[in-house]
């Protein structure tokens, strides 16, 4: 019972979702909206679950002095003080309809003074590190990696007014050669051709799998016990 | 010194240069320029002068949905966007509603009516002019159910008063009801979820800005299913430039995305330079192996 249960649902909740958007007419179209309305409210319920993870498997790690606990322990106190200064809406309009991001609000200053800085300078050193692997590793060594390279340099160059200015003085006639131009040529002729290539193979793979989970021969989300 | 060491050429201590030396180039790259106040003005290119002529033509009192899928991390990227199309919408007096299908984006929602709405435009009226509906839960899911009923998700707005007594939220059913979508962010999820589950079934214009890593990921979509699309800081800067020239009163309000471009320029330069002399250093390298193994074999 504990697998065909969740298996009747899957296919039960995956046939009809198929079916309403084919049919969006009663019955089915109004099931479809109703189970939607559920995976909104199961994916409420899913934060609690994930904090609860997180508290469980940090805790565990500064329980067992595992190796690099104490940024567990700063993992910890920084979900503590964040879901402290959100719940109690310490500093901001107390009550449930409270505005969580009222100026002034213990929250909102930790989000704007703290969260924001370390999140923005995270994303800031992908530009040093990009950097360093592009001198160690962009290397024309074949035909593929020399088309990949000029193009990256297209790219890297048309996306700047340096770009605009290095090819400003070609004629009209071959403007079409304007590194900007050239880089919008890349961007919406291979690279869309490429993304959407991708996109068809992975849309196939994705329906593939979505029959597998509602037929019930994939049973790999039912965990580990599913067989 | 080590008198034992073989000596190495200049090429080999080019290809063997302390990565520390890079940071220090690319840091010199980006704090020099911002420094000086080095920036530069763009030109918008079709994809993104397609979004600033779609506000354009958008009459007075016209809905639009703005929707903050994105946090902190790419705020320096993202947010220019998002001020420049908060200063069009409301210089156009259209209607604006802000949400977000990422938690972080809640906050961001605040930030931005605080700094440009209130700040600039203090004669809007919030409920009346601008609705702040906050985060949801649902990622995409959250997408096709306010396709059909808004109101199933949102009874309150972010501030906790009901929907229906929100002047602006009243003839408002679903996400027909809004004459077009910005999506803002470019992750998941972001405007390829209103993209397929609520522009493409409801028939409604999405456009949007992303960072410049996701932003050709979102090629495909453009222009049938995605009126434009800004990418990263030179969409950003293109968005303010057009909107300069429609609008000259705003040459004197911030435009970080323009003032970024300075910076980026130059940083660019430097990592096409760091390019070329890791590729002389790596054909020299490679000329030297050569001609090694010729004089081994000719030894042999």
């Amino acid at each position: 019972m504990r697998r065909q249960i969740p298996l009747i649902i899957t296919f039960i909740v995956g046939s009809v979702l198929i079916i309403s958007v084919f049919i969006p007419h009663k019955p089915f179209g109004q099931l479809g909206e109703n189970f939607s309305v559920y995976f909104d409210i199961i994916a409420v319920f899913a934060f609690i679950l994930g904090a609860g993870n997180l508290l469980r498997v940090h805790g565990n790690r500064i329980y067992r002095k595992h190796k690099d606990w104490p940024y567990s322990v700063v993992t910890v106190a920084g979900f503590t003080v964040m879901m402290i200064a959100g719940l109690f809406k310490i500093g901001g309009s107390p009550g449930i309809t409270g505005d969580l991001t009222e100026p002034g609000s213990m929250f909102e200053e930790l989000y704007m003074y703290v969260f924001t800085p370390l999140m923005a300078t995270m994303f800031a050193l992908l530009a040093f590190f990009v950097a360093s692997a592009s001198h160690r590793a962009f290397r024309a060594k074949n035909k593929e990696a020399t088309v990949l390279l000029l193009a990256a340099f297209v790219i890297l160059l048309g996306r700047t007014p340096f770009g605009v200015k290095l090819t400003s003085w070609l004629p009209d006639p071959l403007s079409f050669l304007e590194i900007p131009n050239l880089a919008s040529w890349i961007m919406s002729v291979p690279n869309m051709a490429g993304q959407r290539a991708i996109m068809v193979g992975i849309a196939l793979g994705v329906i593939a799998m979505a029959l597998r989970v509602i037929l019930g021969v994939e049973r790999t989300y039912l965990g580990a016990d599913s067989e | 010194m080590n008198p034992d060491k073989p000596k190495m050429g200049f090429f080999e201590t080019i290809a063997n240069i302390d990565r520390r030396v890079i940071f220090l180039f690319v840091g010199f790259a980006v704090i020099i320029p911002v420094l000086l106040s080095f920036s530069c003005r763009e030109e918008a290119t079709p994809i993104v002068q397609s979004i600033f002529d779609k506000i354009e033509s958008l009459p007075e009192g016209s809905k639009v949905l703005m929707s903050f899928d994105y946090g902190p991390s790419t705020v320096p990227e993202v947010q220019p966007m998002v001020d420049a199309f908060l200063r069009h919408c409301c210089e156009k007096n259209l209607k604006i509603y802000m949400m977000a299908l990422w938690g972080t984006g809640h906050n961001l929602i605040s930030e931005s009516m605080e700094d440009i709405i209130k700040e600039e435009f203090p004669h809007k009226v919030y409920g009346l002019d601008y609705v702040n509906l906050g985060f949801k839960a649902g990622q995409q899911g959250l997408i096709n159910v306010i396709l059909t009923d808004l109101k199933k998700m949102y009874t309150t707005d972010a501030l906790g008063s009901e929907i229906d007594a929100v002047p602006m939220m009243v003839d408002i059913r679903n996400l027909k009801s809004f004459d077009l979508i910005l999506s803002m962010g470019g992750g998941f999820p972001g405007i390829k979820e209103w993209v397929l589950f609520g522009g493409d079934p409801g028939n409604i214009p999405v456009a949007g800005g992303a960072t410049a890593v996701s932003a050709p990921l979102l090629y495909p979509y453009y222009p049938r299913q995605l009126l434009g699309l800004l990418g990263g800081i030179k969409g950003a800067a293109e968005y303010e430039s057009a909107l300069i020239k429609g609008y000259p009163k705003f040459k004197t309000y911030s435009h970080p995305g323009i003032d970024m471009m300075g910076p980026q320029t130059v940083a660019h330069i430097v990592i096409v330079l760091f390019i070329v002399i890791g590729n002389i250093t790596f054909f020299m390298g490679r000329k030297k192996e050569e001609e090694e193994k010729r004089e081994g074999g000719a030894l042999k």
